[in-house]
């Protein structure tokens, strides 16, 4: 294995240039380095104008979601020496707009995600002083998978509908919503049907299916908006066949 | 939207490719697996051309034959049943992801969802198959 790596790396400086350029670096590569501790020893050592985000370091934040080599990776989980003997080519996240260097503005991705309200909604309120909202394993189970998101944004990277479509909802939130809407404790499911079920909702999916295949934390967005699909469509035959509706 | 800077008003906007398919196999073989759906629609289209000849009786039939032992057709067809496979193995591949089902309180393992998929379909080939074979016996 070889001890340096080069790790080619785009730079957007919006005071400088209009176009994103490429910087090339030479960095260590001893077998336990991240694309990410690539990039720190860059900022500390080689060149303090690079910007990226990053936070924890062990794939639960999120922030550091980068385009390596053609490939939505988490940089703190995508080893460099799978790239030996290089180059490394690290570019941002694809499908949003840049701010600076590997920063991206994730902006469109929060407005969405706040619209299917991903979190629990209650028609009543239980006191506290009253039981629990009791769950069994069983329960948890339904939707444990699509809890595990962190938010990444890796499957909007990865998903040409996103790319060609920037009103599509994106498998992130569906996911999300589907986390919500298949827990015990939640009512909140004929809200977001009326948010899913638009037509840059989960209709704006065709099922390419890479957003299950970049997830680091094994989502599966994809089956989430399938399924989701199905319940969509059962929904909206109830509504139009029972008298007063689904719900 | 109001931009948060000054420099904000300078994204870098990546425009995508027209040939953005081109750029990843899983890319290429979702564009082949969506455009498979038109060989579908022309089998069905040859389908209910060949029950037109059948009512129309013996010798719209025969012509029915011919015209579909041409050079043209024949390759078509062969062309149609390559994308007609591809499409059946795709959707099979997909139906798991889309597809819980329940025996009691316990989810069916994705593969045996596929697997029933397979099945279904030896089994409705297997029957066809009967009925011609007995037909001509």
């Amino acid at each position: 294995m070889p001890d340096r790596i080069r790790l080619q790396v785009a730079r957007y400086r919006p005071e400088q240039e209009s176009e994103a350029t490429f910087d090339e670096y030479e960095v260590p590569c001893p077998k336990e380095w991240v694309v990410l501790d690539g990039l720190n020893h860059v900022k500390d050592q080689l060149d303090g104008t690079l910007s990226f985000r990053w936070s924890c370091r062990m794939g639960i934040c999120g922030s550091c979601g980068m385009t390596v080599n053609g490939e939505p990776k988490l940089t703190c989980a995508t080893f460099l020496s799978e790239y030996a003997p290089g180059p490394v080519r690290v570019e941002p996240l694809r499908n949003f707009p840049v701010i600076r260097d590997l920063i991206v503005d994730i902006g469109d991705f929060m407005r969405k995600l706040v619209r299917v309200q991903p979190w629990i909604v209650r028609q009543t309120e239980r006191s506290p002083t009253q039981d629990a909202y009791r769950q069994t394993p069983d329960e948890m189970d339904e939707y444990k998978q699509f809890s595990m998101c962190i938010n990444c944004m890796l499957c909007y990277a990865a998903c040409p509908i996103y790319a060609l479509d920037p009103k599509f909802i994106g498998p992130a939130a569906i996911a999300l919503a589907q986390r919500y809407n298949l827990d015990s404790r939640d009512q909140g499911a004929p809200a977001r049907l009326k948010v899913l079920s638009e037509h840059a909702g989960i209709w704006g999916c065709t099922f390419v299916g890479e957003c299950t295949k970049v997830c680091p934390k094994h989502v599966d967005p994809a089956g989430a908006i399938q399924r989701y699909k199905l319940t969509a469509a059962v929904e909206s035959i109830k509504s139009f066949v029972l008298p007063r509706g689904a719900s | 939207m109001k931009a948060h800077s000054e420099y904000h008003q300078r994204w870098l906007r990546r425009p995508v490719s027209t040939y953005w398919w081109l750029e990843k196999p899983a890319y290429f073989a979702f564009i082949l697996r969506e455009s498979s759906c038109m060989f579908v629609g022309w089998f069905v289209i040859y389908l209910l051309l060949l029950v037109r000849a059948v009512l129309d009786g013996e010798v719209s039939y025969r012509q029915y034959l011919e015209w579909s032992a041409t050079p043209g057709i024949l390759f078509l067809n062969i062309v149609t049943l390559a994308f007609v496979l591809y499409h059946a193995v795709t959707f099979f591949q997909a139906a798991p992801q889309a597809l819980v089902v329940r025996a009691g309180r316990k989810r069916v393992p994705p593969r045996l969802v596929l697997a029933g998929h397979y099945v279904a379909w030896i089994v409705a080939s297997g029957l066809i198959g009967w009925v011609l074979l007995a037909g001509r016996a």
